[in-house]
């Protein structure tokens, strides 16, 4: 194995969090950086030739070669968990700036409560409300430490939207239900498509507060602080699952790397695959060493570095914190271990699919572009008398509307799904046709976990890492309620004919339903119920920080991004301005 | 190697339109100019093309609605995709052990490729092109509930609104008859507004939007 020359800094993983600590770092001080990237290179030029629905949102170009490396997937723990042979219920990126190349563009913040879920939830419906076998944690960051981290990674992308809360006035036509903001959105609301805006009619209506999805396919031309100049949206609908080809939707690419590029200190390495974090004995514990990676051309090599962080998506840091056998995995039967616990997803699902009379044209859009309403999100309805603990968001996109993927959508009245007649209202309903998604929390439990896999092994034979998740009642009774509403929404809106959602029953890792994972490396205030403090900062090994969604504790309902990116602010302030001038934990 | 085999449509009946060829140029034919096409195969035997052609066309018919799947060309799509990287499994995680009874939550866990499970499946369905479209249908109906049938119906629809270049959707036939009109460079102008009516732009392809050279996924090696 080859050694390279030392490096002050390596990050595996070139996606949001990785570059963007890569740009604060790069930026900030003299350090020399290294990113390892096992994807390839890109930039917005490679996808002026992309609108094609094929070949990118069918066959998903962008996404993980799953030839190499998958995930297992069970229900529970006794059962024997089989290989994900195809991508389904999460598509993870590769390459240069990862899944923030083909998101969608949604940038929500969490909802203040989210960060001290289970203190306030505690305070409100005592323990007897908690589900037996849950794991809910508080996060060990508030809101308010994360507001002006927020509002910089918001600048950072030029948000489209209208704030709800100023500094605690509330304003009408934003989110009024929000956490304070300290200042309004960098630029505003993205423009409203005509479904969309039949939906925001029909909420306010009904006594619901619609409001514009917060947006960073941003709605007008923007030059962020770093002063990188993006162009606004055009609206022509390929954003999830795709690159955007003039630059308007924010991606590491477009947004991190121009400043990158121009520092000298950092370098970007791809085709490289880390296999271990190396650890050794220290005088007051434990650090680690560097890594070791497959470089492009198939060489083992060893990086040495003073600070490294990982930053490789939610299923990737667990995985390789696993395979470098770095910190106690967490057992499900006693609750020892904290590495690869509380793993969870989103409650996620089209709730109503709605039929109207007037055509859509719902071919124009763009992956934030839309109307959602939040009077149903976190704790603001009163549960003592709900069959569930906390809630979600109803949203009405106009994300683009493409052929393959909603071709033969028909009423329930149609009873077959090939041949003439379905056809012919397949034909018909093509553009009549819309979705209200509902996006709600998913709570901690026990039992949803994530470990090595006995049997199946990637390209190179390490084990690969295995999923335990399922459903419980709090997710399928939100989920029953949730269609209920959006239902009479729906019918406000004009609908002629509804399918109602059939509920959640088993998860089911074929239905695509968000990239919206979470867990595994989780963030906490005790060593004895999380992998990282508050900070970030691995608790065994200070000299170790694991960026991204895997710190959150369970999920919000809503898109994680923003607040993994205010969690990377944070940390880089702390790295900077103490970890460098005194090496030792954070917290 | 196989000898090259070629499925022949009769010009009549995809109507005047545009083809692509094998090396990718486009020609437009005309029903005066000839008679019949001559496409050459990538996967297909003659035969084969011919029953996969004749059970797409089951499942989007050509009726006074618009076109289906046969002017479309979704034989030709489903043939290049199956040579290509889809059609043998290229980005499928394909170690052993398979598990043909999986419960359906966690995918297709069986072994065959789309490659075998159509070859497999349309020796079952000798002669099918021959049957009269009722009898047709009442075959599909027996196989329904396979593995093969939800795979051809998926191609199917993917032949009808796939981008020209893929072999399917002839001249933007499948895009005309839902009013898609392929991508767009810009909705700017128009996104907000036609609330209520039907906003139908000419389609237009994405080699005649970006004018670029663009590399089909079925092309690759």
């Amino acid at each position: 194995m080859k050694t390279l020359p030392a490096a002050d800094v390596v990050i595996i993983g070139g996606g949001w969090t990785g570059l963007l600590m890569a740009k604060e770092l790069g930026s900030r001080t003299a350090l020399s950086v290294v990113v390892l990237e096992r994807g390839g290179p890109r930039k917005t030029d490679d996808y002026a030739n992309s609108m094609d629905e094929l070949d990118y949102a069918v066959r998903l170009r962008l996404m993980q070669d799953t030839s190499l490396e998958t995930v297992t997937f069970r229900h529970s723990s006794g059962q024997r968990a089989l290989p994900l042979r195809q991508l389904g219920s999460f598509l993870a990126g590769s390459g240069v700036g990862g899944a923030g190349e083909h998101w969608n563009g949604v940038c929500f913040r969490f909802l203040p409560d989210c960060f001290e879920l289970l203190s306030r939830t505690m305070e409100k419906y005592g323990s007897k409300r908690l589900p037996e076998d849950h794991a809910i944690q508080d996060w060990g960051v508030n809101y308010d430490d994360l507001e002006p981290h927020y509002a910089r990674a918001e600048e950072m992308m030029g948000i489209s939207g209208k704030a709800g809360n100023l500094r605690g006035k509330q304003i009408e036509g934003g989110n009024i239900f929000e956490g304070w903001r300290s200042a309004e959105y960098p630029t505003p609301p993205t423009k409203i498509p005509y479904f969309s805006a039949l939906f925001r009619e029909a909420a306010s209506t009904l006594g619901y507060h619609p409001y514009p999805i917060p947006a960073a396919t941003t709605s007008q031309p923007y030059t962020n602080p770093d002063g990188v100049a993006r162009p606004g949206c055009f609206y022509c609908g390929y954003c999830e699952r795709f690159g955007c080809m003039v630059g308007a939707k924010a991606q590491p690419t477009n947004t991190l790397m121009p400043v990158i590029q121009k520092r000298k200190n950092v370098s970007i390495r791809t085709g490289a695959w880390v296999r271990r974090i190396v650890q050794e004995d220290a005088q007051n514990g434990k650090r680690a060493r560097g890594v070791t990676y497959l470089d492009a051309k198939g060489e083992e090599v060893f990086q040495p570095a003073e600070l490294i962080f990982l930053a490789s998506w939610i299923l990737n840091n667990t995985r390789l914190l696993l395979l470098s056998e770095i910190g106690e995995p967490y057992n499900p039967d006693t609750g020892k271990g904290t590495l690869g616990r509380n793993l969870t997803h989103q409650v996620s699902f089209p709730a109503v699919t709605a039929f109207f009379e007037k055509p859509l044209n719902r071919f124009m859009g763009s992956g934030s572009a839309g109307v959602c309403v939040s009077d149903l999100d976190g704790d603001l309805l009163d549960h003592s008398r709900l069959p569930f603990l906390r809630g979600g968001c109803l949203v009405a996109f106009s994300l683009g509307y493409r052929p393959i993927a909603n071709f033969g959508v028909v009423p329930q009245t149609v009873k077959t799904t090939w041949g003439l007649e379905w056809k012919k209202a397949a034909v018909h309903y093509y553009d009549r046709t819309g979705n209200i998604v509902f996006s709600g929390e998913h709570l901690a439990y026990r039992g949803n976990y994530m470990d090595l896999d006995p049997a199946y092994k990637d390209h190179f034979g390490d084990a690969l890492l295995r999923l335990t998740l399922d459903w419980r009642d709090n997710e399928r009774n939100m989920a029953e309620f949730a269609t209920g509403k959006s239902v009479e929404i729906a019918r406000a809106m004009g609908a002629k004919e509804v399918t109602l959602f059939p509920g959640l029953k088993r998860y089911d890792a074929t239905r695509y339903q968000s990239t919206h994972l979470q867990g595994g490396t989780i963030m906490g205030r005790s060593p004895d119920r999380s992998v990282v403090n508050p900070y970030l900062q691995h608790w065994q090994i200070p000299n170790l920080l694991v960026l991204g969604g895997s710190a959150f504790p369970q999920n919000a309902s809503t898109n994680p991004t923003l607040t993994l990116l205010a969690l990377t602010y944070r940390t880089a302030d702390a790295v900077v301005d103490r970890y460098l001038k005194s090496p030792s934990p954070l917290a | 190697m196989r000898r090259r085999e070629f499925l022949t449509l009769s010009a009549s009946s995809i109507g005047g339109v545009l083809v692509y060829s094998l090396d990718r140029r486009v020609f437009r034919l005309s029903t005066r100019s000839v008679e019949s096409i001559r496409i050459p195969l990538r996967f297909f035997s003659r035969a084969e093309a011919l029953i996969v052609a004749a059970a797409a066309s089951r499942i989007v018919p050509s009726d006074e609605t618009g076109p289906g799947a046969r002017e479309a060309g979704v034989a030709v799509y489903i043939d290049r995709q199956l040579a290509g990287p889809w059609g043998r499994d290229r980005y499928r995680y394909s170690q052993e052990p398979f598990e043909e009874h999986a419960p359906p939550e966690l995918g297709y866990q069986g072994k065959a490729t789309p490659q075998q499970i159509y070859r497999q499946a349309l020796k079952d369905l000798t002669g099918f092109d021959l049957l009269d479209t009722a009898a047709q249908d009442e075959k599909l109906k027996e196989i329904e509930g396979t593995l093969f049938f939800s795979l051809l119906r998926r191609n199917t629809i993917e032949g009808m609104f796939c981008d020209p270049m893929h072999g399917g959707n002839i001249d933007m036939l499948g895009w005309q008859l839902i009013g898609f009109p392929g991508p767009r460079m810009s909705n700017y102008d128009d996104v907000d507004k036609h609330f209520g009516e039907a906003f139908r732009p000419k389609p237009a392809s994405l080699s005649q939007v970006t004018r670029g050279n663009v590399r089909p996924s079925e092309d690759e090696v």
